[in-house]
């Protein structure tokens, strides 16, 4: 009945998946079961004995039956807790991969800068991490086979963690309704063997990576115009800054992740480093979403100081 | 109780109405339209909501023709997109949350607790009108031009991106949220006010329980519904950026607030299908309902609880794990009452006379088909199998089982059991007992192949889908022609019973209710007597007992 498993996750929710058929099984052969013997015995007319219960006894049987389904519930939800609370850290080597959705498409964005449309391409066995944004409506990121679903949101990255350990292709479906062609926004990702995917890798458009195209809109964009070492312009340093909190005019810090990064290119008025005033423009509709992909993988990538 | 016979009447239609009624007092148009009779009113509210009721199934028939085929050959992907999104907003608001409150509840609510009106009749009127209103405005805008949101209206897709008729949509839906509202505080000014000598709170017949917690829930919820849709229409007319990521607004934010209403609003769908089967299944056991108290306290921790889990709707929304766990976490603890309300049915059984009229068969239905339904939402709480079930057809089943195979069989279990005090006639057992039935497999055969379908990862709101899924989809649209059929045919007994149906009794069932010592149909004023209640609710046993000596009327025997 479940789709193939084909990541190390599924065995996990698969586990929990029958345990939760089993128990909410028994229960249903509980309640059907007594339902149709009392049916039976005390239909109108037997003989079956009907005296009235005790008070006492029926209080009993309340609480007895209120604590036993409480625990049994509590201990579903630890269980379901434990598996998820296990999936939450990301390994720090996964192999990060940007996904764009729009209405009705998939767009990927490979670190060595492979493309590629409704189809994505992984190795067997890599931990992958996907960050993931939209370019206008919700949309979900849902590969059956991994047991894994994520919202894909327009103003905001949201990321996926997962290790794929069975080779093959796997459907990928949009689970969040979109509009129009929301059942053709489909796609298959192939898993392949760390051989074949250095070929696949090889054999595609050689590109530069997403950091060096990054660093060229750095130029074209005008980013470095304030950025970096400008004589009229207090802009700040933004080389190195990735993974760091930033102090906020206003008091308190953030970390500059993916996300800030964003915010602070499309809506750069929300989160104003101390110390700098809040005069630079928005980049709506002057960035693309891939654009502002490549920009943050490029600052993530120069680690020194461009600056002074 | 004897009464004088006045003459019989004849009306519009020029038929026999028997001795003088709510039915006789009045037969012009104007005396239905602007009666104050909580009785009238809910007659019709069930024009209403029967109109929609079918508008609804006929759109749900057309998608499950369309899904026979992967290839979908009949309709575009729009319109498609349109019809389930028609499905989905007249079903829930224009049919499962006024279902049962305004039919069964209007008519019955004030007369088991021996009131002989609601406390605001003309508020109750005006709610009326606020529903035709607001179901007019929808109407028009899901059939010409059609909206195609889903019933969800999730942002940024409704404000700024859908290419259909949201606004109207929204503002019929708005208008109808405050003839919830008007009736849900109706409901409770009725209960604390006007309940008769001697009928103490610890004697309200479960169904008025049940009303008193879906009018809080009506109440409090309702209102954030009717701002969620208010922000959605000025973002959409005017531009105002509220959820507009491009301005650093949040599309969850929507989601948040819509969800805050919408589940509650499950629950609006579901307590008054509870009150209703707890007063059939006692009466037809012949038994008192086991753990009384604890089925009220069951429904108000509900109605409670009910307002904390809204974040399970979004755990792959994109919201933090910790709160997705304590969203989990609560979404097992309301689980409970549910389950102790099961169990109690299935206890009120033990050691009763149970008599297997169409109300008792829909009413075991909903037992059966709840039970399935709760139990599915089990996986939906757990964060982890719900990350792999949400969106997919798993959902569509288990909500499908909670709502239409619980919430409509228990309201085709009241609309029987009433049926006899509402029009004073009787509807033909055998054939509402085959419907009963029929109602049951064919529900099953509709919806369990898809709990299969969305655990293989068949994604909903899908109009072309893969061809591995092709089987369980024709299955599930035989079954659904089963249930059409299921559906369809008590239109045509009760209409039949309606003119040519024999004249009930005042208390064809031999039931405990207040509502079942007035006549059949009621007087106006609903008594002809001043009610005084001496007993508890369901004194259906010791079983020797003869049918006037369990009612809440008569002093209570030591046994």
């Amino acid at each position: 009945m479940l789709p193939i498993a084909a990541s190390t996750y599924a065995p996990r929710i698969d586990l929990l998946f029958w345990l939760m058929v089993a128990i909410s099984g028994a229960i249903i052969l509980l309640v059907t079961t007594l339902l149709v013997w009392f049916s039976f015995k005390y239909r109108r007319g037997t003989k079956a004995k009907r005296g009235a219960l005790m008070t006492r006894f029926t209080r009993e049987v309340e609480i007895t039956w209120t604590v036993a389904t409480f625990f049994t519930f509590v201990f579903l939800f630890w269980w379901g807790a434990s598996v998820l609370v296990a999936t939450v850290p990301i390994p720090r080597h996964a192999m990060e991969i940007h996904v764009v959705a729009k209405q009705w498409m998939w767009k990927v964005e490979h670190p060595d800068g492979q493309r590629e449309i409704d189809a994505l391409h992984l190795p067997l066995g890599v931990p992958i991490k996907l960050v993931m944004t939209s370019q206008d409506v919700i949309h979900s990121f849902f590969v059956p086979a991994f047991r894994v679903k994520q919202d894909v949101l327009p103003g905001r990255y949201t990321e996926l963690n997962f290790t794929p350990d069975k080779v093959g292709t796997f459907p990928l479906y949009c689970a969040e309704y979109c509009g129009t062609d929301h059942s053709r926004m489909t796609g298959g990702v192939v898993v392949m063997t760390p051989g074949a995917y250095a070929r696949w890798s090889q054999a595609q458009p050689q590109g530069d990576s997403l950091a060096d195209r990054g660093k060229r809109l750095f130029t074209q964009l005008g980013c470095a115009g304030c950025h970096v070492n400008s004589e009229t312009v207090d802009a700040p340093d933004l080389f190195g800054i990735y993974g760091k909190p930033q102090p906020m005019t206003g008091g308190g810090f953030k970390l500059a992740d993916e996300s800030y990064l964003r915010d602070s290119i499309m809506l750069p008025k929300q989160d104003v480093v101390a110390g700098y005033a809040p005069i630079m423009p928005s980049y709506q509709g002057v960035a693309s979403e891939e654009d502002v992909v490549e920009l943050i993988a490029y600052l993530k990538q120069s680690g020194g100081s461009t600056s002074r | 109780m004897t009464v004088a016979q006045p003459p019989h009447e004849t009306t519009l239609l020029g038929r026999d109405l028997g001795e003088e009624s709510y039915l006789t007092d009045g037969t012009t148009l104007m005396s239905w339209l602007g009666t104050t009779d909580h009785k009238r009113i809910a007659i019709l509210y069930a024009v209403g909501i029967t109109f929609f009721f079918f508008l609804g199934g006929a759109a749900a028939t057309l998608i499950r023709l369309e899904l026979i085929s992967p290839a979908g050959r009949m309709l575009t992907n729009d319109e498609y997109n349109r019809t389930f999104t028609l499905h989905g907003i007249i079903m829930v608001w224009f049919f499962l949350v006024p279902s049962i409150p305004t039919t069964m509840g209007n008519f019955v609510l004030p007369m088991c607790i021996g009131a002989r009106e609601v406390a605001f009749p003309r508020i109750n009127l005006f709610s009326w009108y606020l529903f035709v209103v607001g179901g007019l405005l929808t109407f028009f805008a899901l059939l010409f031009g059609g909206v195609d949101t889903g019933w969800t209206f999730y942002t940024p897709f409704s404000t700024n991106y859908s290419n259909s008729n949201v606004l109207l949509a929204a503002a019929g839906i708005f208008v109808t949220g405050f003839s919830s509202i008007a009736t849900g505080i109706n409901f409770i000014t009725t209960i604390h006010m006007l309940r008769a000598k001697g009928m103490t709170w610890m004697r309200l017949p479960l169904f008025a329980w049940a009303m008193y917690a879906v009018s809080l829930v009506m109440v409090l919820a309702t209102p954030v519904l009717a701002i969620t849709l208010l922000l959605v229409f000025v973002e959409r007319a005017f531009g105002l950026p509220i959820f507009d990521p491009r301005f650093g607004g949040d599309p969850i934010l929507f989601q948040h607030l819509f969800w805050f209403y919408s589940h509650p609003a499950v629950y609006i769908m579901v307590l008054p299908a509870m009150g209703v089967v707890s007063e059939v299944i006692a009466c037809e056991a012949r038994r008192r309902v086991f753990g009384y108290e604890f089925m009220v306290y069951a429904m108000l921790m509900i109605a409670v609880v009910g307002f904390m889990v809204w974040g399970h709707h979004m755990f792959v929304s994109g919201e933090s794990q910790f709160a997705n766990l304590v969203f989990s976490f609560l979404s097992f603890v309301i689980a409970v009452p549910s389950a102790i309300k099961v169990f109690n049915w299935t206890g009120t059984l033990y050691r009763g006379q149970i008599r297997f009229s169409a109300p008792m068969l829909y009413a075991l239905g909903f037992v059966g088909l709840f039970t399935i339904g709760g139990l599915t939402g089990l996986f939906l709480a757990s964060v982890p199998l719900d990350i792999d079930l949400t969106d997919t057809y798993f959902v569509v089943a288990h909500f499908h089982y909670i709502m239409v195979g619980g919430s409509v069989s228990a309201f085709f279990a009241g609309l029987h059991f009433w049926w006899p005090k509402i029009t004073g006639r009787l509807y033909p057992e055998r054939f509402a007992q085959f419907a009963a039935i029929t109602m049951f497999f064919g529900f099953n055969f509709t919806f369990f192949p898809q709990f299969i379908l969305g655990i293989e990862g068949m994604p909903r709101r899908y109009h072309l889908y893969p061809q591995q899924f092709q089987a369980l989809n024709v299955t599930s649209s035989l079954g659904a022609v089963v249930l059409a059929f299921a559906y369809l045919f008590p239109l045509f007994y009760l209409a039949w019973s309606l003119f040519r149906g024999e004249r009930a009794p005042n208390n064809p069932w031999d039931a405990t209710g207040l509502e079942w010592q007035t006549r059949s149909p009621p007087p106006t004023r609903n008594f002809d007597f001043d009610p005084d209640v001496r007993a508890a609710p369901y004194g259906y046993h010791p079983e020797h007992n003869a049918p006037h000596e369990v009612s809440q009327t008569h002093e209570p025997q030591t046994p």
